[in-house]
């Protein structure tokens, strides 16, 4: 797709191109029409980050979309220069619970604790508090049943950290059940209706 | 003396299950119940002698083994089969599997993640700097009460720990607190619920405090809020 402005984008680009480098947080769509008051669309301005992305393909460091925005970024050919630069030890993945725990939250949110912990079969209490520290998740508010539990969500540190643009990004559990399990019954199916296409 | 381990060796009793059933390469629609129930007590007794912190949970599910195994036993009479059958959910091993398939595909799921978190393992960016304002981009909570009195017990905690030293009486009103809030907020703002009892001296004092927070809540003048389960309550002006 090329600008139907093209004008406006040749001017736009380098404007754009700026923002990005001294953004801190991932620099969305709704930002940029914002900045440029209205006057770029939407649709424009996807264009022109588009460009963006592939003409840094050939450079020593790219432009990403994640977590609902366009971010510079580096490539993993240099992470061992960069981490010594930062000073930055090997990072501690996280732990399967932790993960299981996220993988829940993610397909099923905003849920609660006992939600998690029906499907997961332990307590999750530690691993829910790791997650609110690590600000991989948020509590979005309380449901309205009997001791109105707290409400989980993911957040877009979320989204950042498993370098996804949007929630969406994930494969639906249908399609995991069925890459891997092969056999999967209608009824197993019907389980993960609701979660074929997940929101944030 | 007894030393303790905790070892990751399974993350639950599904985790268990699951593993059984791979190793066994079973159908996990047709789960041999009674040698399956049989295998995970042996585990749990393995787990048990290890000394391994074997978690109530293994016995929920030792339990509801053994209760689907003599469900299995009992006889069905012919006719009641063919209707069960109909409703297709009447095996006693039903909601297990349903269970055992939802817990897998999570599973699998968090496989997903793990994949994609090595995979970003070596990107860098600029991270932003952690200088932006105090609870500046949090989401907030509306807190409880029971929120509230949590957090009043850990003042009058902090206020246990000192000394006592000369005893007068003291002429401290709800409404007097009532104007200090209030001019406390119109100052700056957002106060945090401890900041408002850390120049009080005595225990009526910070009750006279706390029942004139609690009066500007109920009057919905001031609300309470808090970024996170037993976060810092921050009170603030109602909109």
């Amino acid at each position: 797709m090329t600008c139907r402005r093209a004008m406006v984008c040749r001017v736009i680009k380098p404007i754009i191109e700026a923002i990005l480098l001294v953004a801190e947080a991932p620099v969305s769509v709704a930002d940029l029409v914002k900045i440029f008051d209205g006057d770029v669309s939407p649709e424009e301005l996807s264009t022109v980050l588009s460009e963006l992305i592939a003409e840094y393909r050939d450079r020593s460091f790219q432009l990403i979309e994640i977590a609902e925005g366009y971010r510079f970024a580096t490539r993993p050919e240099h992470a061992d220069w960069i981490k010594r630069f930062l000073k930055l030890e090997r990072r501690a993945t996280l732990s399967r619970p932790a993960l299981e725990t996220l993988s829940i939250i993610a397909y099923k949110q905003p849920t609660t604790k006992a939600e998690i912990e029906a499907i997961r079969g332990v307590d999750s209490s530690a691993v829910l508090k790791t997650l609110l520290d690590r600000r991989l998740i948020k509590i979005i508010g309380r449901k309205k049943v009997v001791g109105r539990p707290m409400l989980y969500a993911s957040t877009q540190k979320f989204l950042e950290y498993f370098g996804l643009r949007q929630i969406s990004d994930l494969p639906s559990l249908k399609q995991i059940l069925e890459e891997t399990g092969g056999q999967v019954d209608d009824a197993t199916l019907s389980l993960f209706r609701d979660q074929e296409h997940p929101d944030s | 003396m007894t030393y303790s381990v905790k070892l990751d060796l399974y993350e639950g009793p599904l985790d268990l299950l699951l593993c059984l059933i791979r190793k066994n390469e079973i159908d996990i629609y047709d789960i041999p119940i009674a040698e399956i129930a049989e295998q995970y007590l042996d585990h749990l007794a393995l787990m048990q002698m290890l000394n391994l912190d074997v978690a109530g949970d293994f016995f929920v599910m030792a339990a509801t083994l053994i209760l689907i195994k003599s469900r299995m036993l009992l006889p069905t009479s012919p006719e009641s089969e063919e209707t069960l059958d109909q409703d297709g959910g009447e095996d006693p091993r039903a909601d297990l599997v349903r269970q055992l398939l939802e817990y897998e595909a999570y599973r699998k799921a968090a496989q997903e993640l793990r994949d994609r978190e090595l995979a970003y393992e070596d990107v860098f960016w600029k991270e932003q700097l952690a200088t932006s304002s105090l609870l500046g981009e949090e989401e907030l909570l509306e807190v409880s009460l029971f929120d509230l009195m949590e957090a009043f017990q850990s003042v009058l905690r902090r206020l246990g720990a000192r000394q006592p030293h000369e005893i007068f009486p003291e002429e401290i009103t709800v409404i007097e607190k009532i104007t200090f809030i209030l001019d406390q907020l119109e100052h700056s703002g957002r106060i945090s619920f401890s900041s408002l009892f850390s120049g009080s001296a005595s225990k009526l004092e910070i009750i006279a405090t706390l029942l004139a927070l609690l009066e500007l809540i109920k009057l919905r003048t001031v609300r309470a809020l808090q970024s996170r389960e037993f976060g810092e309550i921050y009170i603030s002006k109602a909109a």
